[in-house]
């Protein structure tokens, strides 16, 4: 529970408003953790906010935040520069079940900034390249210019990973896929026995799902990082529940029939 | 080398139909290669074909005056493309252009359409397959237009 000091020792500008963040911890401990899970990450006094581990697990000496500048503590965690210090809880969270799916076929289905809690992911399986079957990703965004970690994909690609890029709108200038995720999916030619690990949107994954559905693949086959209003990160202060689950404690990665039930009940 | 009826098969628009309907179809159908840019259809003319991607990409673009046209959706391998052929006032909604070059089925609408008015059993099989095509690209649609990415929050 209680905060660590970190410093930030690289700071990167990947879009517009999205930032990575390479932090340091002042003990020199590595920060070890697994894919999915998630800090409370603060810059001065602008407010504690959950955030999503974006770098290497392999590579715990630098404990890496892909971030998007949307309020005040995102904003002033974005306008940290390199030598400031930021305090870091964690890490929290149910992580992606990448050991108990060896074997499978497994698609990364982001969404927008969705991608940065996926990427740790990513990076474990390409590692682990052997232990999986086919591996795919369906990534959308708003637009060219608000894609994120575009210079590695070609890199993954080139390590096993089929790639497979949407955006909302273009203009002419892009030769990609126009068009919604939901689209990819009709195109990846995907088996039944496929795991799907999806971030991004709630409505993205909703129609996600469905779409998967369509091509026979059940939504027991479907894990999702969820979002909500996680203040303690550790299951006490009750502002992330959802249903009977805490999403800071046991998610944020659920499996989509846990969840299913409950994100039917708009007043949730 | 498979006949035309054999790669409509490999479409879902297509696949499952009865084998003398898909000959009857491939009977108004030829196969065709479109060079990269090559604008199939524009906005406002009429709908007289429509086209199967067998290879390549065609964008559908929204035309707006003084800018640059905005690529609404690309389709791919197994996509069809057009659908005015098939409504009044026959006319196309939309620009389609090749986005690199391509190999396409290019089918003869007003021919196909006759064919379905003679053939209730056929027509109504094509209805149905291009009315679930529709339906597909409209949900699309609707999350397209929820700009869920744009609306997004920071802490994924």
């Amino acid at each position: 529970m209680v905060p660590a000091s970190f410093e930030v020792v690289e700071k990167r500008q990947d879009t517009a408003d999205v930032w990575t963040l390479e932090l340091e911890a002042d003990s020199g401990e590595p920060f070890e953790f697994e894919p999915g899970q998630f800090t409370m990450l603060a810059a001065g006094g602008a407010g504690e906010v959950p955030i999503s581990i974006s770098g290497a697990p392999d590579k715990p000496e630098r404990l890496i935040h892909t971030v998007k500048a949307v309020g005040l503590a995102t904003a002033a965690i974005c306008a940290a520069e390199a030598g400031q210090v930021l305090s870091v809880r964690g890490p929290f969270g149910r992580p992606w079940p990448l050991d108990q799916v060896g074997g499978a076929d497994v698609v990364i289905a982001a969404g927008g900034i969705g991608l940065p809690p996926l990427r740790p992911a990513i990076l474990r399986l390409l590692a682990r390249r052997e232990r999986y079957g086919r591996l795919l990703l369906l990534y959308s965004g708003r637009s060219p210019d608000e894609l994120l970690f575009t210079d590695e994909l070609g890199e993954w690609s080139q390590r096993g990973l089929e790639v497979m890029v949407t955006v909302d709108s273009a203009g002419e200038e892009w030769d990609g896929h126009v068009g919604v995720v939901t689209r990819l999916v009709r195109h990846a030619k995907l088996e039944p026995g496929v795991v799907v690990m999806s971030c991004g949107p709630e409505l993205m994954m909703r129609f996600l799902v469905a779409a998967l559905s369509a091509q026979g693949i059940g939504s027991d086959r479907v894990y999702v990082s969820m979002e909500r209003n996680m203040q303690c990160g550790i299951g006490r202060c009750g502002h992330c529940q959802l249903g009977p689950t805490l999403v800071c404690r046991d998610g944020p990665v659920y499996r989509w029939p846990e969840l299913s039930r409950w994100l039917a009940i708009r007043e949730l | 080398m498979r006949t035309i009826d054999e790669l409509l098969t490999d479409s879902p628009t297509f696949a499952g139909l009865e084998p003398a309907q898909l000959e009857f179809i491939a009977g108004c159908a030829r196969n065709e290669h479109v060079a990269a840019g090559t604008m199939l259809m524009r906005e406002g003319e009429p709908a007289e074909r429509f086209w199967l991607i067998r290879r390549g990409v065609v964008a559908l673009e929204l035309y707006v005056p003084g800018r640059e046209p905005l690529v609404i959706e690309t389709l791919e391998a197994g996509d069809v493309v057009g659908w005015s052929w098939l409504f009044p006032p026959y006319r196309w909604a939309l620009d389609g252009r090749t986005v690199g070059d391509c190999h396409l089925i290019t089918f003869d609408g007003v021919c196909l359409r006759e064919k379905c008015e003679s053939d209730h059993d056929l027509g109504f099989e094509l209805m149905s397959r291009f009315t679930a095509d529709v339906i597909e690209r409209l949900q699309a649609t609707r999350l397209q237009l929820a700009d869920v990415h744009g609306k997004v929050s920071a802490t994924a």
